[in-house]
């Protein structure tokens, strides 16, 4: 049960890195943080005692494999997290070139 | 028999983006011809499930992986009433977009990238709304917004590059959270078909995580559709976005993905409580209300019918939430059905005039040149066409008859009334009140102004391809309000209503029980 | 940008081949044993990531490179849909049918289009890391100049 708590606290911190931290590619990597607590915590749901990895053994189908379903949303989720995370890379460059700095209190051209 | 037609909405688009991609690299004009007939395509085929379909729900099994005793393996696509108005909606309003970017987007670059992320957009409405697994609802709902934060970033000046990271920052955040929710749903159900998760859910496998696997789903589409507390991002991103594309975030996209998956996931995936019942239409009376007091005071007019969206989408979620608590509480259902109509159609209109308004804002701006509306004044001698069609949308939109507004509010504030939620059909009129009033000052500055603007230039009607989508859409305002009617309500939106009251309908189609 | 010093040079150059090498196999095996398209294409991506910070590359080359990369992208994935796609014209008729023959679990050449819907989704990652990799460092070249 401890897995799972530690996996919801990796996901609290990630979470309030993106609230308090100020440069912006600190929140990138906080939003990073939060993203892997998620994968964790599918591949943890898989586990079962004693599994081993789901590749069938023809010689002895028989065993206790990890349940593989988890496994393939992760690395679907993976790649879904790569797309975010390099968007949110090119727009901070992009953000940098504009404004000259990575401080997201000097970023307020919209207001209201 | 399986419909081939069904998987094709989803491939269409796609290959129309990376064809986009390859052709639009040797041969200029290519893209915009490619997407308009991706387009033409994609609007023929769900028009056409549509009027053939009818009632019916037809399930598609991707690669003929048949249900095992009972339970659903490999990936379903469901097309019945409700996704079948939302394809709809979906493609029309692309179709109408991408007419309008032909002249918009002339005067931006790279062309082909534009369409190509606006096909790959419609892909991903289309998935979500035809995925009948919660996990490909998360694939095809980070598909689409993903193109959509690129394209809202569009423009690459210092607004537009605010507003997509907002907008991405708190995107991201809310993915997450659905995703922690589809891990916790898959430890408690050990499946992802929504048809199933029902199954396992009724039988009283709901394991200790039932509230917080709801919270969490809530807190996630309800980031992804604005509702109030969620909405910081909208405005910003909104109004940020290129016209045509603000025109379908405001109209289609918030619905697609936002909406659309909360009720389809609270209907169909969960049963119904009372408290969760009480939360959302809490939620939704809260950004009606807030969203429209937060409009008033805004002179740029696209952030203006920014706001307006996130109050509208409150009459929407609201009305669904009437319908479920009296649905909770297994009393007038028949009052819950009509709440339930009411909300849907809303949202048909709201698709309809909030792109409409969109595209108007998106004409002035391409003619005057600003989007202020204390520089503008005048502009209904200037520019005739738009200033009748925003007339239609401002008319439709504060629920004037005989546009579709109208009778939408109507609906709804008669379902209010008769389910003895009188606070909330109080509220309803009152916000239906100041949206005219608000609406009216965005005719009399922008339009009706005696006196005139502080714009120097010669203002002049828009090109022929802008109008022509902006009429087609006036007239899709008017038209929508037949379906009101009692013969025409029973054949199109009865099915959607039936679908989400009949709650075990749905699952038992799918797993064949 | 510039290249780093002839140590890494020589190193790289000893190992990028091995490296593509292994993502190929990767890649063909990746219906047998753990790994497959995805994994295989960003072991492939990595090794041309790992030739281009060694040596280096000037601005008009990365523009044409990461040009190309988006073509191969582009086309990968239009192939994977048309084999997806071919499903509604053959056999049962359905979208995603693996209509050829599955062969005897456990060779290399066996399970209908797994292997090649492997190889498509290999080039595709491998093609599109490298632009994205591309793609930031234009970015950050045209910040420098």
């Amino acid at each position: 049960m401890t897995v799972y708590w530690l996996c919801f606290i990796l996901f609290l911190t990630g979470l309030y890195g993106v609230i308090t931290r100020r440069n912006l590619i600190k929140i990138a990597i906080s939003l990073s943080v939060m993203e892997f607590s998620c994968f964790l915590f599918l591949a943890l749901i898989g586990y079962r005692e004693g599994g081993v990895a789901p590749i069938v053994d023809m010689a002895d189908p028989v065993k206790t494999y990890v349940d593989p379903l988890p496994q393939a949303m992760v690395l679907t989720a993976i790649v879904i997290g790569l797309a975010t995370t390099a968007m949110l890379m090119a727009v901070i460059i992009r953000i940098y070139r504009k404004y000259g700095t990575f401080d997201i209190r000097e970023i307020k051209n919209l207001r209201g | 028999m399986m419909n081939p037609l069904i998987p094709l909405l989803v491939a269409v688009p796609l290959a129309g983006a990376f064809l986009i991609m390859i052709l639009g690299r040797f041969i200029t004009g290519v893209p915009r011809i490619m997407a308009l007939a991706t387009l033409l395509l994609l609007a023929f085929i769900s028009f056409w499930l549509l009027i053939t379909g009818g009632a019916a729900s037809s399930v598609y099994t991707l690669g003929g992986w048949e249900p095992v005793d009972g339970v659903p393996i490999g990936l379903y696509l469901i097309h019945d009433g409700f996704s079948a108005l939302v394809l709809c909606i979906i493609s029309l309003i692309g179709l109408l977009s991408v007419i309008y970017s032909i002249s918009y987007m002339a005067r931006y670059t790279s062309e082909n990238y534009f369409y190509s992320l606006f096909c790959l957009m419609i892909a991903g409405m289309n998935g979500v709304v035809l995925s009948g697994d919660i996990f490909n609802i998360f694939v095809f709902l980070e598909i689409s917004v993903i193109s959509s934060y690129a394209l809202v970033a569009f423009g690459v000046e210092k607004n537009e590059l605010e507003a997509t990271l907002k907008y991405q920052v708190l995107g991201a955040v809310a993915s997450f959270m659905i995703l922690f929710a589809i891990g916790f749903i898959y430890w408690s159900a050990k499946t992802l078909n929504i048809a199933d998760i029902r199954v396992v859910f009724g039988e009283g496998g709901q394991g200790p995580h039932y509230i917080l696997i709801q919270i969490l789903l809530l807190t996630g589409f309800g980031l992804k559709a604005a509702i109030i507390p969620f909405h910081a991002w909208l405005p910003d991103a909104h109004s940020s976005a290129p016209s045509p594309i603000s025109a379908m975030l405001s109209g289609v996209l918030i619905k697609a993905v936002g909406i659309y998956v909360i009720i389809r996931l609270f209907f169909n995936m969960f049963e119904i409580t009372v408290g969760m019942a009480i939360l959302i239409t809490t939620l939704g009376a809260l950004s009606m209300a807030a969203g429209v007091f937060l409009a008033i005071g805004q002179w740029d007019i696209k952030r203006l019918l920014a706001y307006h969206s996130i109050s509208q989408m409150g009459y929407v979620i609201m009305s669904v939430g009437i319908g479920m608590i009296l649905m909770a509480r297994g009393i007038r259902s028949e009052v819950a059905a009509l709440a339930i109509t009411g909300g849907i159609f809303h949202m048909l209109n709201h698709a309809a005039f909030k792109g409409l308004l969109f595209l108007n804002a998106g004409a002035i701006e391409y003619s005057a040149g600003t989007r202020d509306l204390r520089e503008m004044g005048g502009l209904a001698r200037s520019m005739p066409f738009t200033s009748a069609t925003s007339l239609a949308a401002s008319l439709s939109i504060s629920g004037i008859p005989p546009f579709n507004g109208f009778f939408s509010k109507l609906i709804i504030i008669v379902a209010a009334v008769m389910g003895r939620f009188y606070l909330l059909a109080a509220l309803a009129a009152l916000v239906s009140i100041i949206t005219l009033a608000s609406f009216m000052k965005f005719q009399r500055y922008a339009f009706y102004n005696t006196e005139p603007g502080k714009i120097q230039k010669e203002i002049r009607e828009v090109p022929l391809p802008m109008l022509l989508s902006m009429v087609t859409l006036a007239l899709i305002c008017l038209l929508l309000s037949l379906l009101a009617l009692p013969g025409i309500r029973e054949t199109v939106l009865s099915p959607a209503t039936d679908i989400l009251m009949d709650q075990m309908k749905y699952s038992s189609q799918i797993t064949g029980m | 940008m510039k290249g780093m010093t002839v140590i890494v040079k020589k190193t790289t150059q000893l190992i990028a081949g091995i490296i593509f090498l292994y993502g190929i196999y990767i890649i063909l095996h990746g219906h047998l044993t753990p790994g497959g398209g995805f994994a295989g294409g960003v072991i492939l991506a990595g090794s041309f990531i790992l030739l281009i910070l060694a040596f280096g590359s000037d601005f008009l080359h990365l523009v044409r490179e990461e040009r190309g990369s988006t073509l191969y992208e582009n086309l990968a994935i239009l192939i994977f849909l048309l084999l997806a796609l071919s499903g509604l014209l053959v056999g049962a008729k359905i979208f995603f049918t693996n209509w050829l023959p599955h062969g005897t679990p456990g060779e290399l050449i066996s399970a209908g289009f797994l292997p090649l819907y492997n190889i498509f989704v290999g080039i595709e990652v491998a093609a599109s890391i490298l632009t994205i990799f591309l793609a930031l460092v234009i970015f950050k070249e045209e910040i420098l100049k």
